[in-house]
């Protein structure tokens, strides 16, 4: 086997130019696998954390008529948290509303939250400093949409318990700057028991934030769903993109591979004296196959080896600096931050590693397999078969 | 002297009581309500970028059963709304389906108009749900008219107070203004066109507007409509939607 790497290394270095192409692919595919892949992994764990500040808590207890998916659920879904768990969830109150800035209807969530609560990152002492009658929290794509700002007034339209329409002016008292679109996006943030009295909903919410991570299994009238349900589909999301955006360094790796299989064909269809001759001098057949798969396989250790010279820093550079990510994608539903961050783990890169030596030496092993077919005689000869 | 006299005069002048408010109301009634009606009208959105026209024929029946097809643009053609008591249903024919707006869905908007369903599904009486007064008179395009108070009697009510203007001769009215439980003037409805179809009063136009939104609102127009006339049951069916 020693003689095998002996032999393969040589004739790799020989073949000059043809060998350092190959290598050159095969190692920007390698890169550019941990890279997408480190961007997504950095990103899920960048977005989980901040789902967790700043929606998610330690999960969430829902009313059993509340469906997060269906704002018609919301006419429904509220009622009395039960007394012997209150005070292990922050209280969250959902109701809708129209905004008019500029004569322009919009409509909105109202979500009222308590003024003390430190489970959230929404900066809730804002609220409580505001002196306005009604002070609300927006997040920057909010004020961008509506073109608010701090200390701007609008005409806020709602309704009651009976469904009587009220109106009146709502201060902004400040916009808050998050990465997770949905507390965002057509929402206003207000102290709970202003939009209780606004609506008549005394002691009425919607969900609760668990506060500490802990099982709520069965809650009359509740729903719990625990912190890794609800960033599964955060997760789920990110999988998804994954594979999407595996279609590039899979077609790169595709190319990479179809050269180094060029490549084999070519040596075998070439050298067939020298496999004559291998023969003669006493190897058998799957020695030579051995050979040559070596030969092959022996590309993905110089690419990984030339990657690694290469990628290294400019890997470490971009995990630094981040990746900074157009405005318009932020307002997607899951959670982004204007600048991703790649994180790469050693899992990623043993199995990219993995990855590229199986894949290497199976396609250097498929053309190889036509020296076991061979006449020693013919090859000797130089004969094409 | 001539003071002593007006003095007297003025203490037993007894002004002329105000006409009672409810009785205006059923009056108000006797022209806008009949047992059955087909209507058929245009409706004409003004929205930010131009208007636009939708053209419908609505049959009614007492104040539970309507329905309602739209017969242009192309786009909204062949649409069917079937209003049964507190039910409502609305065909689509691009989707051939039929679905059943509730709750939150009820306060929709009706194609973009200033209008929402629920506002079109408002079947009590006025006087079932405000108590109304007379707190004026006023002029209104050269028609002398009432105004009316009603501030809500019940608590399920979408709005808590409204205003409106009764034209003292016809008895049809002119505007009226709808008002949140802060006093805000939510929207404001102004009839006009007033004329006399089959012996009533009855105003051909009618503009409503959300006030608390740019733009000019939604006109309503009669080209036609018949007074009690008799229409088929088959129509308030749910079958009708699909013909």
């Amino acid at each position: 086997m020693k003689l095998a790497f002996q032999i393969a290394y040589k004739n790799l270095m020989g073949a000059g130019l043809r060998t350092w192409l190959n290598v050159a692919v095969l190692s920007f595919a390698f890169v550019m696998i941990i890279f997408f892949n480190g961007l997504m992994d950095g990103w899920n764990q960048e977005a989980s954390r901040d789902s967790i500040a700043w929606e998610y808590g330690q999960g969430q207890l829902l009313h059993e008529n509340y469906d997060p998916y269906d704002p018609f659920s919301l006419e429904e879904g509220h009622g009395v948290l039960p007394s012997a768990i209150a005070n292990e969830f922050e209280s969250i109150l959902i109701q809708q509303g129209s905004i008019y800035p500029d004569g322009r209807m919009l409509s909105v969530q109202l979500k009222g939250i308590n003024l003390d609560q430190n489970t959230l990152k929404i900066p809730t002492p804002i609220l409580k400093n505001s002196e306005a009658d009604i002070p609300v929290l927006i997040g920057k794509r909010m004020a961008e949409t509506t073109k608010l700002k701090e200390g701007d007034e609008v005409l806020l339209r709602w309704r009651d318990i009976n469904g009587t329409f009220d109106a009146a002016n709502l201060t902004i008292a400040g916009v808050f700057d998050s990465n997770v679109g949905t507390i965002d996006n057509g929402q206003l943030w207000m102290p709970l028991k202003k939009l209780q009295s606004m609506t008549g909903l005394d002691n009425q919410v919607t969900l609760g934030i668990a506060k500490k991570e802990s099982n709520y299994a069965a809650i009359g009238g509740w729903k719990f769903q625990s912190k890794e349900t609800l960033l599964k589909n955060l997760s789920d999301i990110i999988a998804t993109k994954k594979i999407s955006s595996s279609i590039f360094y899979l077609m790169l790796l595709a190319i990479s591979l179809l050269a180094l299989f060029d490549t084999q064909v070519l040596s075998i269809f070439r050298r067939q004296k020298e496999i004559g001759t291998f023969i003669a001098l006493g190897m058998t057949r799957q020695q030579v196959v051995g050979l040559f798969t070596v030969e092959g396989s022996m590309y993905s250790l110089f690419a990984i080896v030339l990657g690694a010279a290469y990628g290294t820093p400019m890997l470490w550079l971009l995990a630094k600096t981040g990746i900074p990510i157009p405005a318009a994608s932020q307002d997607a539903g899951v959670a982004i931050s204007d600048t991703m961050y790649p994180v790469y783990g050693f899992g990623l890169i043993a199995i990219t590693i993995l990855l590229i030596i199986i894949a290497a030496t199976i396609v250097s092993f498929l053309p190889a397999t036509k020296i076991a077919k061979l006449n020693p005689v013919n090859a000797l000869k130089g004969k094409i078969q | 002297m001539k003071t002593f006299f007006a003095l007297i005069i003025s203490l037993f002048w007894v002004a002329p009581a105000p006409p009672d408010a409810a009785a205006i109301l059923k009056k108000v009634d006797q022209n806008m309500s009949a047992d059955s009606q087909i209507v058929e009208s245009t409706m004409v959105i003004h929205g930010r970028r131009g208007s636009r026209e939708v053209t419908s024929r609505g049959y009614s029946e007492g104040k539970f059963k309507s329905f309602t097809e739209y017969l242009a643009p192309e786009r909204e053609k062949g649409t069917k709304m079937l209003k049964l008591e507190d039910k409502l249903w609305i065909y689509s024919p691009s989707s051939d389906r039929t679905i059943q707006l509730s709750g939150h869905m009820l306060r929709q908007s009706v194609m973009g108009s200033d209008l929402s369903y629920e506002d079109m599904m408002e079947d009590r009486k006025l006087l079932d749900m405000y108590t109304a007064m007379v707190i004026g008179e006023e002029t209104l395009s050269g028609r002398k008219t009432w105004v009316l108070e009603l501030n809500a009697k019940v608590e399920d009510v979408a709005y808590v107070k409204r205003k409106t203007w009764i034209d003292q001769e016809r008895y049809v009215p002119l505007k009226e203004e709808l008002f949140a439980k802060s006093g805000q003037l939510l929207k404001k409805t102004v009839m006009s066109n007033v004329s006399k179809i089959g012996g009533r009063w009855y105003p051909k136009s009618i503009n409503y507007k959300d006030m608390l939104k740019n733009g000019k609102g939604t006109d309503f127009n009669i080209n036609n409509i018949q007074f009690n006339p008799s229409i088929p049951a088959h129509i308030f069916s749910k079958a009708s939607l699909k013909k």
